[in-house]
C-alpha cells in the first residue's frame, strides 16, 4: 500500500513525515517520529494517555489519523516544557505526587494544560469532569486534582 | 531478622517527603516505559488468539502469512520447550505458563494465545496474524465457579487435582484449603444471633494502563536479552529460559519504567513468544499487547461464590466463624484460595474459627495476582456479615470490631501468634475521626470495614557503591512501582549521614545484581529497604575503618554522625571529624573502592490491617451508587516517605471502589468475553470519586530496621466491604453480590419491595 506524506507543526517544529493511510497520529508519532511521551494505553479513545492537541484542540491521538494532520498543528508532552523550565503543571505534578508509575501523566498534563488555557479558575468538579476521560489506575485522582487546582491558583496569582 | 537498635532513634531524612527522582522524566515524556524502547533492525511481532472458550486444536495452517512480504518467522507450541511436564496443582507452574503463553492440544479460554508472527511492520505483523488459519473441534465449555463445580461440568483437564482435595468432588477442584481451630459448632450453639449469608464477587483486571510490552533479542547461539514491563526480571529470565530450553544466566533482562502493575505483571505473557520469534528470525522483536488482548489473555482476579456464618452475642463478642470460598481462577491452578481463606477472619480474636478455600478451573484466562490477591473478597463477605450482625443488635461497627479485634499474642485465624500489629490503633483512629461522626444526608450510609494483609519479605540482594565525591548509588532489583528508589534513597541518606539528593538508585537489571524475587506482596519498602540499610550499615562500617587507619586508632574507637566519622571514647576530640567525601576522595589509595552489599531472604515483615470509612449515596430511581466521602486508616508500621504512602492508600481505595461499583468481566453463553475495552469494563474516572482522606498509623514492624510495614496492599482489602455496608444502609437492602452495579441494586430494590 503506498504511504501518504504530511506536513506537520509538532511542538513548534516543522515535521514531514510518510504514513500508512491506516496508521493514526499516535503511531507516527511513537514509530515513526520517536516521540514515545504520548502513550497507547487502549487504542480506542478509552484511556486519554495518548492526548495531544490538533490545532489547540485536545484529542486522543489514537483516534486521529496521521494523513489527517496535515497542515495541522501538533502539541505534545515533549513540547510543555520551556528550555529547561518545567511548566508549573509539571513541577506541581513532581511536588504533589500527582503520579505514581507516571504512564498517563503525559496524557494528563497536556489535558490539564489545555483545561487551563481555556478555564484558569476552574472548579474542583469541572477538573474532574475534564479529566474524565484521562484513566489513572495509581492515584485515585486526588493529588492529581488537588496539583491542578493549585496550578491554576498560582498561575492567576502570577498573572 | 534482628533489630538494628536504630528504630526508636529521631529521623533526619526518613519521614520527609523529597521529590521522587524519576519524577522529571516522567512529566517530560522521557521516562522509558515497555512500549518505548527501539532495537536496531526490530520486528513487531503479533499473536493469533481462540476465539473460542474451550477448543480442541485440530490443526493450524500458517503457509499463507510465511508467504507474507515482510513476515519473517511465525511460531506455534512446537517452537517452545518440550521438556516441561504437567504436575498437579502448583507444582506444574513452570508448565502452566508455557501453556498460557502459548496453547497447546487445546485452546482453554477466549483470547488464549495460539501462535504468533514477526514482521518488518506492525501492520503486517497484524495482516499476517489473519492470514494463520486454525481448525478448532469446539469442546463444551464452563466460566462460572459453581457450575464448574457441578458434577455435569466439563472437565477443563484431567490430572491436575492435588492431594489437598477431597474425594469424591469435580476433577476442575484442583486445590483445597482448610483450617481452624476450637469448636466451631459449639461457638454457635453460644452466640445470640447466628447470621449466615452467601456473596459472590466478580472476576476484575488490575486495570495497569500500560499494555504489556517487550522488546526481545535470542540468537542460536543461546543468549538473549530482554527488556520488558514487569514487576519482576529475575521471574522473567528464570521462566522465559525454562520455556525455551535456555541457560538462565545466558539470558539478560531489564525492567522498564512500569506503566502500572498491581500483581498483574508478575508473571510472563509476550516475553518468551518475543524470545521465540526472534531466535527464529534472528533480529529483535517487539511485542506490544493491544488492550483487548490486554483483557482477554491476562490475568484477572479470580471470581469468588463464597459462604460465610458468623455468631455473636448481645454485647457483641463474636463466638464462632466459619467460612467456605470457592475461588475460579482460569484455565490453571492457582487461584489464591489459601490467601482468601487465611485472610478472611485475621482481624479477629476467635476461640472458634473453620475455613475452607477451593481453587476451581474454568475456561477462563489464568488468574494473576491483584493486589493482596485474595483478600479483598473475603473480607467482603466477612465483613459484610459482621455489619449484619451490628445492625440485627444494634451494636456499634467500630465499637464490635474493637471488641473482638487481634491484637499482640493472638493466636490468628490462619495459625500462628501475632507479633506487635496495628489493628486497634486504626480502629481508635476510625472512630475518633471527624468522618465516622458527620451527619449523613437523606438517601446516604455509612459503612466501616477492617482489612488484612500478611506482607512478605522474599529473597533479596541489593548493592550500594560510594563514588569519590562522596556521592552514592544503589543498585535494587525490585522494580519501582509505586516510589520505592524514592523510599530507598531515603533509607540510605538515613544511615549513611549525606543529603537525600546525593544518592541515585537505579533498577539493576539481572547481569548487573544477584537474585531478586518479584516486586510483590508489598515487600519492596520492607526488604529492599532492609537490605539497602545492612548495605549502608556496611558502607559506613568500611568509611570509620579507613578513618581509623588514617588516624592510628582503633577502628572500634571510630563513630559515624551526620556524614562523618568521629574519634570517640578515649580519643574523643582529638582528631577533627572526616566528612564522608574526604574519605571517599581518597579511597584508592586507602584500600580500594569503598561498597556495600547485602543477601538475604528476610522473614519479618510484619503483617498490616486497614479500617476504612464509607460514606455512599443510592438513586433509588436509577440504582446509581456515588461514593460521597471516604476515609482510609492504615497502619504503615513506619512511613518512610508518608505522601507516597497516602498515594497507596488512595490508589488500594479507588481500586476498591471500581471492584465494588464497576468493573467486572462479562462472559456470553458462548464463552467469551464481552466486555474487553475501558469503555465497557469501567474502571473508576476522575468525575466518579471524591477526595480520598488518609490517616496512616504508625505501629513499628519489629522486623525492620526502622519498623516498616508494607503498604500497597492492605489498602484495597477494606474497601469492597466498606462500600457494601455503605450501600446496603443506603439502600436499606443487604447488597450480596459485586459489582453493586445499577442494575443489581434496582434488582434488590425490588426484590425487597416484593
Amino acid at each position: 500500500m503506498s504511504k501518504i506524506h504530511v506536513t506537520t507543526k509538532i511542538n513548534g517544529d516543522t515535521v514531514e513525515f510518510l504514513c500508512d493511510p491506516r496508521e493514526t497520529v499516535l503511531d507516527v508519532l511513537r514509530d515513526r517520529l520517536g516521540l514515545t511521551g504520548a502513550k497507547e494505553g487502549c487504542g480506542t479513545g478509552d484511556c486519554g494517555a495518548c492526548s495531544v492537541t490538533l490545532d489547540g484542540r485536545l484529542v486522543c491521538s489514537c483516534l486521529v489519523l496521521g494523513a489527517e494532520a496535515d497542515g495541522k498543528e501538533i502539541g505534545t508532552v515533549e513540547g510543555i516544557a520551556q528550555g529547561e523550565d518545567l511548566h508549573p503543571l509539571q513541577e506541581k505534578f513532581i511536588e504533589y505526587a500527582a503520579l505514581q508509575c507516571g504512564i498517563c501523566t503525559p496524557g494528563i498534563l497536556v489535558a490539564a494544560k489545555s483545561l487551563l488555557e481555556k478555564n484558569p479558575d476552574p472548579t474542583e468538579e469541572q477538573v474532574r469532569y475534564w479529566l474524565a476521560g484521562n484513566l489513572c489506575r495509581c492515584t485515585g485522582y486526588d493529588k492529581i486534582i488537588r496539583a491542578v487546582m493549585d496550578t491554576a491558583a498560582d498561575l492567576r496569582e502570577a498573572s | 531478622m534482628a533489630l538494628d537498635g536504630t528504630k526508636d532513634t529521631a529521623f533526619k531524612y526518613v519521614g520527609t517527603t523529597p521529590e521522587r527522582p524519576d519524577g522529571f522524566d516522567k512529566v517530560t515524556g522521557r521516562a522509558r516505559f515497555g512500549a518505548d524502547m527501539i532495537a536496531p533492525g526490530m520486528l513487531f511481532g503479533s499473536i493469533v488468539r481462540s476465539p473460542h472458550a474451550h477448543a480442541r486444536i485440530v490443526k493450524i495452517d500458517t503457509s499463507k502469512a510465511e508467504a507474507l512480504d515482510g513476515v519473517k518467522a511465525v511460531v506455534t507450541r512446537a517452537d517452545f520447550s518440550s521438556a516441561l511436564e504437567c504436575k498437579p496443582g502448583m507444582d506444574g507452574e513452570i508448565w502452566n505458563t508455557l501453556e498460557n503463553v502459548m496453547a497447546g492440544e487445546k485452546a482453554l479460554y477466549d483470547g488464549h494465545a495460539i501462535a504468533a508472527v514477526a514482521a518488518t511492520s506492525n501492520l503486517i505483523a497484524r495482516d499476517a496474524a489473519k492470514l494463520i488459519e486454525v481448525e478448532y473441534e469446539i469442546l463444551p465449555h464452563v466460566t462460572d465457579v459453581d457450575l464448574a463445580m457441578a458434577d455435569d461440568a466439563p472437565v477443563i483437564r484431567e490430572g491436575v487435582t492435588d492431594y489437598s482435595v477431597p474425594k469424591g468432588m469435580h476433577p476442575n477442584v484442583v486445590r483445597c484449603h482448610d483450617q481452624g481451630h476450637g469448636d466451631v459448632e459449639a461457638g454457635f450453639a453460644e452466640a445470640d444471633l447466628v447470621i449466615e449469608d452467601h456473596f459472590t464477587t466478580e472476576a476484575t483486571h488490575q486495570g495497569y494502563i500500560e499494555p504489556n510490552a517487550c522488546v526481545a533479542t535470542l540468537g542460536a547461539d543461546g543468549k538473549g536479552e530482554v527488556w520488558c514491563s514487569t514487576q519482576g526480571h529475575w521471574n522473567v529470565q528464570k521462566v522465559c529460559a525454562a520455556l525455551l530450553d535456555l541457560e538462565t544466566s545466558q539470558l539478560r533482562v531489564t525492567a522498564s519504567e512500569i506503566g502500572g502493575g498491581f500483581g498483574g505483571k508478575t508473571t510472563v505473557f509476550v516475553e518468551p513468544v518475543a524470545l521465540a520469534l526472534s531466535r527464529k528470525a534472528n533480529k529483535p522483536v517487539k511485542m506490544v499487547m493491544t488492550r483487548a488482548e490486554v483483557f482477554r489473555a491476562t490475568g484477572p482476579t479470580a471470581s469468588t461464590s463464597m459462604d460465610v456464618k458468623i455468631g455473636m452475642k448481645k454485647d457483641g463478642t463474636i463466638t464462632a466463624a466459619k467460612g467456605v470460598f470457592r475461588l475460579q481462577g482460569g484455565a490453571f491452578p492457582g487461584a489464591p484460595c489459601e490467601f482468601t481463606a487465611m485472610c478472611a477472619f485475621a482481624p479477629y480474636n476467635l476461640a472458634n474459627v473453620h475455613q475452607t478455600g477451593y481453587d476451581v478451573m474454568s475456561n477462563r484466562p489464568k488468574q494473576a495476582a491483584y493486589r493482596a490477591p485474595g483478600s479483598p473478597m473475603a473480607a467482603f463477605a466477612v465483613e459484610s456479615v459482621i455489619d449484619e450482625l451490628c445492625n440485627q443488635l444494634g451494636l456499634d461497627p467500630i465499637d464490635v470490631r474493637l471488641k473482638n479485634a487481634s491484637h499482640e499474642g493472638t493466636r490468628a485465624s490462619y495459625g500462628p501468634k501475632f507479633e506487635r500489629i496495628g489493628l486497634v490503633e486504626t480502629l481508635e483512629e476510625a472512630k475518633a475521626h471527624p468522618h465516622y461522626s458527620a451527619p449523613l444526608a437523606e438517601g446516604q450510609g455509612r459503612g466501616v470495614s477492617c482489612g488484612f494483609w500478611f506482607n512478605h519479605g522474599g529473597e533479596t540482594s541489593v548493592s550500594m557503591a560510594m563514588s569519590e565525591d562522596g556521592s552514592a548509588q544503589i543498585m535494587v532489583g525490585t522494580p519501582d512501582i509505586g516510589g520505592s528508589r524514592a523510599s530507598m534513597a531515603l533509607m540510605a541518606a538515613e544511615v549513611l549521614g549525606i543529603p537525600y539528593d546525593t544518592i541515585r538508585c537505579t533498577i539493576a537489571d539481572t547481569a548487573s545484581l544477584g537474585y531478586n524475587e518479584i516486586s510483590h506482596g508489598s515487600r519492596v519498602t520492607y526488604a529492599s529497604g532492609l537490605a539497602v540499610i545492612k548495605s549502608a550499615n556496611a558502607i559506613v562500617k568500611e568509611l570509620c575503618r579507613r578513618a581509623a587507619a588514617k588516624w592510628d586508632i582503633d577502628a572500634d574507637a571510630v563513630i559515624w554522625e551526620d556524614g562523618y566519622a568521629k574519634p570517640s571514647g578515649p580519643n574523643a576530640g582529638d582528631f577533627e571529624p572526616l566528612h564522608i567525601a574526604e574519605i571517599t576522595a581518597t579511597m584508592g589509595a586507602t584500600g580500594g573502592p569503598i561498597n556495600g552489599h547485602f543477601e538475604a531472604t528476610p522473614e519479618g515483615a510484619g503483617v498490616s490491617f486497614a479500617t476504612h470509612i464509607v460514606d455512599a449515596e443510592v438513586d433509588k430511581e436509577t440504582g446509581a451508587t456515588k461514593v460521597v466521602r471516604y476515609t482510609v486508616v492504615q497502619d504503615a508500621g513506619k512511613a518512610i516517605h508518608p505522601t507516597y504512602v497516602e498515594g497507596q492508600y488512595q490508589g488500594g481505595a479507588a481500586q476498591g471502589i471500581g471492584w465494588a461499583l464497576n468493573e467486572e468481566y462479562i462472559y456470553g453463553e458462548d464463552g467469551r468475553l464481552q466486555n474487553a475495552g475501558f469503555l465497557d469494563y469501567r474502571i473508576p474516572v476522575a468525575s466518579d470519586l471524591p477526595m480520598i482522606d488518609t490517616v496512616i498509623v504508625e505501629v513499628p514492624n519489629p522486623g525492620h530496621p526502622f519498623g516498616v510495614r508494607g503498604v500497597g496492599e492492605t489498602s484495597i482489602c477494606p474497601p469492597l466491604a466498606a462500600i457494601a455496608n455503605a450501600v446496603s444502609a443506603a439502600a436499606g437492602v443487604r447488597m450480596r453480590n459485586l459489582p453493586m452495579s445499577p442494575p443489581r441494586i434496582l434488582a434488590a430494590l425490588d426484590a425487597k419491595s416484593g
